[in-house]
């Protein structure tokens, strides 16, 4: 038998959950308001940044090969160019971050498919030399076939650069992460190949810049789409993504994300219009990716992101009442 | 009551075969029996002292009860708990027995917990954290880059960086002690014998029979955490006994490790990243000329 007493240890007085009070919560027990997991020690604008720069290098690196392939050598040049500043950036910021930088080696010394960050690592160090290399190659006219071979190898790593972003935040305790596992890398797949789209609309004429508009708009469906039905999936722990300034975030992405691809649908024949499109595109994948980072850091933040779903689990049938 | 009271002590893995360890000492750990804690936090100095941690910054009054330590953290690895309750620590058994009075203090020390799938060592980018022989979950500091990664991972909140260091640093279940067979530094110091140190298989015994004891004298509320081997985690090499639910003590109710998703993870970045390969094809495909 259990006690007719409260039993929310330290819950407040009106039985309210603490943090944001934004929305009055079902009663739930916690230690004084705080939160029980560590909020995740990496910088927005590094691991953010990153997320969002690794995705437009992955994806660029694939629209280059099709430009490559079908004879567009501008939209070729200009997604390389997009590769290699995407993942150089990612990379620093990567670097950067580490509280010990010029330990980053030790990332070397293993390789542990049990860690998405090790997995990224051995991606990354595989798939920069054959992005640099199909861009020096092309900008410099020497060894033209390694180049084009180099570069096809960088789009065969590039959507995996895209999408293991997405394990790595999953493979985590941060339940707005965790609990997204399953949709989080289409969202990730989805906004890459907006964001990658988005440059080479504003960086290639109008006559090379068809795929890149049917992928800008492929991809802006399966963001908004995979965003949406992350959401609805993940229960409670869907407020992460819609309070605070996570929700900002996520709401500004979405807005940007539906005129950038309504832009591009009419911008056929207008090339401000599609460079407009592009920019509006690219602002909303940087949006997405903050977003995301936002609502894990604020998932982790307060308690009951970790304990409602827990104890729905942990009480879960066969449950006595108490 | 929701959580399990063990009635039967059941055996934790010994992890240390799983590791690869031929050779190795039976699996060593904590029983922490919140129910004779004192609050005296003799468990939180002998840490610092043995294990040189250093302050945490500010140093500040909390107003959460005798608790000014807040957290564990990179440089607090015991943390001592204060849960005030109007409630009676036993049960009233007739008129007459108001059970002890209406008020109890819940003291609780709280550990890394060692567990048997532990997070942290697996997403651990450079193999800094690692198993030790006597099951334990150890950083090696020469070896992390403080990427953060096992921070995250964590489903109970006990790494952390340690800011003006640049390192992760946690609980070593003093294993510097532990190949000397000596008895780590809080079990050491602590004066109720509510941190016990030992065996596990031996300490799971011990604490099936205390929570016997303690519903016999009608302190129904007590149960056992991290005991389980069928459990998220697949039971903790630390594990508590219990007066309230665990989030009460700041403690995850149904902690998972995470990497047990990890298949299904890779799964879907997979699918995804050929979803990317195949729609950016495509929109090559359909050009009209």
């Amino acid at each position: 038998m259990n006690t007719p007493y409260p039993a929310a240890g330290n819950g407040r007085a009106d039985g309210r959950a603490g943090g944001h009070g934004v929305v009055a919560e079902k009663e739930f027990a916690s230690y004084y308001d705080r939160p029980i997991l560590k909020p995740p020690t990496w910088k927005a604008s590094n691991i953010a940044g990153y997320l969002y720069l690794g995705g437009l290098a992955g994806a660029s690196s694939v629209l280059a090969a099709g430009g490559e392939l079908t004879g567009r050598p501008r939209l070729a040049r200009a997604s390389r160019v997009a590769a290699v500043a995407g993942v150089s950036l990612s990379l620093a910021a990567l670097i950067e971050d580490l509280g010990r930088p010029e330990r980053f080696v030790n990332m070397l010394r293993t390789f542990k498919p049990t860690s998405p960050m090790s997995v990224g690592t051995w991606l990354l160090s595989a798939y920069t030399p054959l992005a640099v290399a199909g861009l020096a190659s092309d900008l410099t006219g020497r060894c033209p076939a390694l180049g084009r071979a180099a570069g096809y190898g960088a789009a065969l790593l590039g959507p995996a650069v895209t999408t293991y972003t997405a394990a790595l935040l999953s493979d985590t305790a941060v339940p707005a992460w965790h609990e997204g596992h399953r949709e989080l890398p289409f969202l990730f797949a989805g906004s890459a190949a907006a964001t990658a789209a988005g440059f080479a609309l504003i960086a290639t004429p109008l006559a090379e810049n068809g795929p890149a508009r049917r992928a800008a708009l492929a991809g802006t469906a399966v963001e908004l789409v995979a965003g949406r039905l992350m959401r609805r999936r993940m229960g409670m722990i869907a407020d992460a993504y819609e309070l605070g300034s996570a929700g900002a975030l996520m709401r500004a992405a979405e807005t940007l994300a539906v005129a950038g691809a309504a832009g591009t649908l009419l911008s056929r024949r207008r090339r401000a219009l599609a460079v407009a499109s592009g920019a509006a595109l690219m602002a909303a994948s940087a949006f997405v990716r903050f977003g995301v980072f936002a609502a894990g850091v604020a998932s982790t933040e307060d308690p009951r992101y970790t304990v409602v779903p827990q104890r729905a689990r942990a009480s879960a049938p066969p449950h006595h009442p108490g | 009551m929701s959580e399990r009271t063990a009635e039967a002590a059941t055996r934790l893995p010994q992890v240390q075969e799983e590791t690869g360890y031929a050779d190795h000492p039976p699996r060593m750990g904590f029983f922490t029996d919140t129910s004779v804690c004192i609050g005296c936090k003799a468990c939180e100095v002998a840490c610092k002292e043995w294990n040189q941690l250093p302050a945490d910054d500010p140093l500040e009054f909390t107003g959460m009860s005798f608790d000014n330590t807040g957290q564990l953290s990179a440089s607090t690895w015991r943390h001592v708990a204060f849960i005030e309750q109007r409630k009676p620590m036993r049960a009233p058994t007739g008129a007459g027995d108001d059970g002890a009075g209406d008020l109890r203090l819940l003291m609780a020390s709280d550990v890394c917990k060692h567990c048997t799938d532990a997070a942290c060592l697996d997403v651990c980018p450079t193999g800094s954290l690692l198993r030790t022989e006597f099951g334990t979950v150890v950083v090696q500091e020469d070896v992390c880059n403080g990427c953060g990664y096992c921070v995250s991972a964590c489903p109970y909140g006990v790494l952390d960086k340690r800011e003006r260091d640049g390192r992760v640093w946690k609980c070593t279940l003093c294993y510097d002690r532990l190949v000397d067979d000596l008895t780590p530094a809080c079990a050491k110091a602590c004066p109720t014998e509510s941190i016990q140190y030992g065996p596990l298989d031996e300490l799971l015994e011990r604490a099936a029979a205390r929570v016997r004891d303690l519903h016999e004298d009608g302190v129904t509320d007590a149960r056992l955490y991290g005991h389980d081997p069928a459990d998220g985690v697949r039971g903790n090499g630390a594990f508590f006994l219990l007066l309230d639910r665990p989030e009460v003590y700041g403690l995850p109710p149904a902690p998972m490790d995470t990497t047990r998703d990890l298949p299904s993870i890779w799964r879907h970045a997979a699918a995804a990243a050929l979803t990317l390969a195949a729609g950016v094809a495509a929109a090559f495909a359909l050009e009209r000329r």
